[in-house]
């Protein structure tokens, strides 16, 4: 699997190549500046690219920047961003487009390697992996808001699962319930939420969104 | 503190017309009462001073000057609400102190400073400016009401008395008691036409002797700076302080901890490695622990979005995290300079804390625009209202925090609501690169 990689720090960007390199993926480049990043992501087309949202010259939200424009130059290129800390804002942001395969999670997640690898595999392919703390936040705010309130507590738990990118299995283990359970809940979380797309992936995609979003 | 309704410009009808012109002239009237007080304490005031010296006026003095003083603050205050002309308190902050010597003290300033001099001025001269300047319409009106009501007086009354003098008519007949009505009239209209002129005149002349001199302003303007550069340094201090007390608490404990697992886990490693694992998985949450904490110690510094995309984008990003539904409406040309972005961002922090907190409502709308000079945020919920500066320390705090940068918080808060928080901060915008946003 093609990989572009994006971070300033030396130490972590060869940590995070020899880790990736380790799990099979293949690293076309690894840049340390936004400039270079939106170069390498439209040139090489990646099947997927991990990117640090603080990057030089600007040392502000330039990766983030680039991510966004080169999705808008490759719509539903797969983006993984990672960041010393996560805002809800640039979480809508990255699934403001509604084709999924982006990824938004704390830096601090790739201590753990194998939720990390399964996260960008999850990005590559498609789905989404929201930082579980972007979603705690939004539980924390989202309780008043209309359509989210019809749903029941166990649905809530399975959409929060979910917004993070698991998948209904991955879902159905956390929960210690049926594959089968989960995918009632799901289905009656589309319809709660009026989702009435046929394609999967961009069902889930649409349910984060609206999780995210509230009320709208 | 500035007053939140800017005042209405539309033209005024005619009858509206008519109700203002009676108003100003009868407010000119009230205002001649005033010299009563004035002259009063003008001639007390004199009196005692003379009596300094003995001992006796010190005591009197400094009471009869801050009598003198709320008189002239009252007419200050009359003529901004009346007359649209703000005054300036012009007085430097009275030196504390107890007993005899801060009596003295404060005697000694009252007695040296410009203002009492001109306030004292003011009042020898406020009764003769007063009867010429304020009530001149009001006289002119009744007067002009007396001859329109000639034809009926002579028949009622005067034709049985000496006859009468009206201005420069002497009314002996009907014929020339008829003659006073339109003359009456003229000087009826003369009054009401010339009240809001007169009212702006006196107004005017009232600041010329009550209002601040250049020198008192730089003066009062030296007081203000060193007392909000004392806040503004309070305040650092013990911001740091909070920070030390965090990361001496909070992550500093946990890295201490970790070392000791750590080490522990060494020792267990050969003899008990299951142990050793637990307690290296137990090593591993409290660094995730650590890192939240700074995280959160670092958006309490200066929150990332603030840095990445300036005061729009950060105060969104606080609105989404909000409790209640928070619509931000930004229309800035460019970012402003740090340290003020910070502190404005921060003011509508806690502005939203509050409303959230206390306001019992449900919707947020915050506005922030540049205008004359002024980044301009403007926050209302739709809450029930009865904030007060007075009563709450938060909205105080925050005011005293923006007087570091010159700016302004103005409340407006009736029962029942809506509460509209507006913040001013003058600053320069051209300076910075255009927001990315």
């Amino acid at each position: 699997m093609r990989l572009v990689l994006a971070e300033d720090l030396a130490l972590l960007r060869d940590g995070l190549v020899r880790l990736l390199q380790a799990h099979g993926f293949e690293i076309v480049a690894a840049v340390d500046n936004g400039p270079e990043l939106l170069r390498a992501l439209v040139e090489h087309k990646p099947d997927v690219a991990v990117v640090d949202v603080r990057l030089p010259p600007t040392f502000t939200d330039e990766g983030l920047q680039a991510a966004l424009e080169a999705r808008r130059r490759v719509p539903g290129l797969p983006i993984l961003v990672l960041s010393q800390y996560v805002e809800q804002l640039y979480a809508r942001e990255l699934l403001a487009d509604g084709t999924g395969a982006v990824g938004y999670l704390l830096k601090d997640r790739v201590f753990n390697t194998d939720e990390f690898v399964d996260a960008v595999r999850r990005v590559a392919s498609g789905g989404t992996a929201m930082d579980p703390e972007v979603i705690s936040k939004l539980l924390a705010r989202n309780v008043r808001d209309k359509p989210l309130a019809q749903l029941t507590p166990r649905e809530r738990e399975v959409l929060e699962l979910m917004a993070e990118g698991c998948s209904n299995a991955a879902i159905a283990g956390r929960l210690f319930v049926s594959e089968g359970a989960v995918s009632k809940h799901t289905t009656n979380i589309f319809a709660k939420l009026s989702i009435d797309t046929s394609d999967e992936t961009n069902r889930r995609v649409l349910a984060v969104l609206a999780y995210l979003n509230g009320s709208n | 503190m500035s007053t939140l309704t800017p005042h209405s410009a539309d033209p005024p009808a005619r009858g509206r017309w008519l109700g203002r012109a009676l108003l100003s002239a009868w407010r000119g009237f009230v205002l001649v009462f005033l010299s009563v007080p004035a002259l009063a304490l003008f001639i007390t005031c004199v009196v005692f001073m003379a009596l300094v010296p003995l001992g006796v006026g010190l005591l009197f003095f400094f009471p009869l000057i801050l009598l003198l003083r709320a008189t002239a603050n009252l007419t200050r205050t009359a003529m901004g609400s009346w007359s649209d002309v703000p005054i300036a308190v012009p007085y430097r902050r009275l030196p504390q102190g107890r007993g005899v010597t801060g009596l003295w003290r404060r005697t000694r300033q009252a007695i040296t400073e410009g203002a009492t001099w001109r306030d004292l001025l003011w009042a020898l001269l406020y009764l003769p400016s007063s009867l010429l300047l304020a009530c001149l319409p009001m006289m002119l009106i009744v007067n002009g009401l007396h001859g329109v009501l000639m034809p009926f007086l002579w028949e009622v009354a005067y034709r049985h008395v000496d006859p009468q003098w009206y201005t420069f008519i002497k009314v002996d007949s009907s014929q020339r008691a008829g003659l006073a009505l339109p003359w009456g009239l003229v000087q009826m209209i003369a009054g009401l036409a010339l009240a809001p002129w007169f009212a702006r005149v006196n107004a005017l002349w009232n600041r010329s002797l009550l209002a601040p001199t250049k020198e008192a302003e730089l003066a009062l303007r030296v007081q203000h700076l060193t007392e909000s550069r004392t806040d503004a340094v309070d305040a650092s201090a013990a911001e740091l302080r909070r920070i030390e007390r965090d990361l001496h608490d909070g992550a500093q404990a946990r890295l201490v901890a970790m070392g000791m697992n750590l080490g522990a886990a060494e020792a267990l490693l050969s003899t008990d490695p299951e142990a050793a694992r637990t307690l290296l998985a137990e090593t591993r949450a409290a660094s995730a622990k650590a890192l939240h904490e700074l995280r959160d110690l670092v958006r309490g510094i200066h929150p990332p979005v603030l840095s990445d995309r300036g005061l729009g984008d950060a105060v969104r990003a606080v609105a989404l995290e909000s409790p209640l539904d928070v619509n931000v409406n930004v229309t800035l040309p460019a970012r402003p300079e740090l340290p003020l972005e910070s502190a404005a961002y921060f003011a509508v922090t806690e502005v939203l804390t509050n409303a959230a907190k206390h306001s019992g409502g449900q919707h947020v709308e915050i506005d922030l625009t540049y205008v004359d000079g002024k980044l301009r945020i403007t926050v209302t919920d739709d809450g029930v209202g009865g904030a007060d500066l007075m009563k709450g320390t938060g909205l105080r705090g925050i005011e005293r925090r923006l007087d570091t940068f010159d700016g302004t918080l103005a409340l407006d808060s009736p029962e029942g609501g809506p509460t509209t928080v507006i913040m001013e901060l003058p600053c320069d915008l051209s300076s910075r690169k255009t927001s990315l946003s």
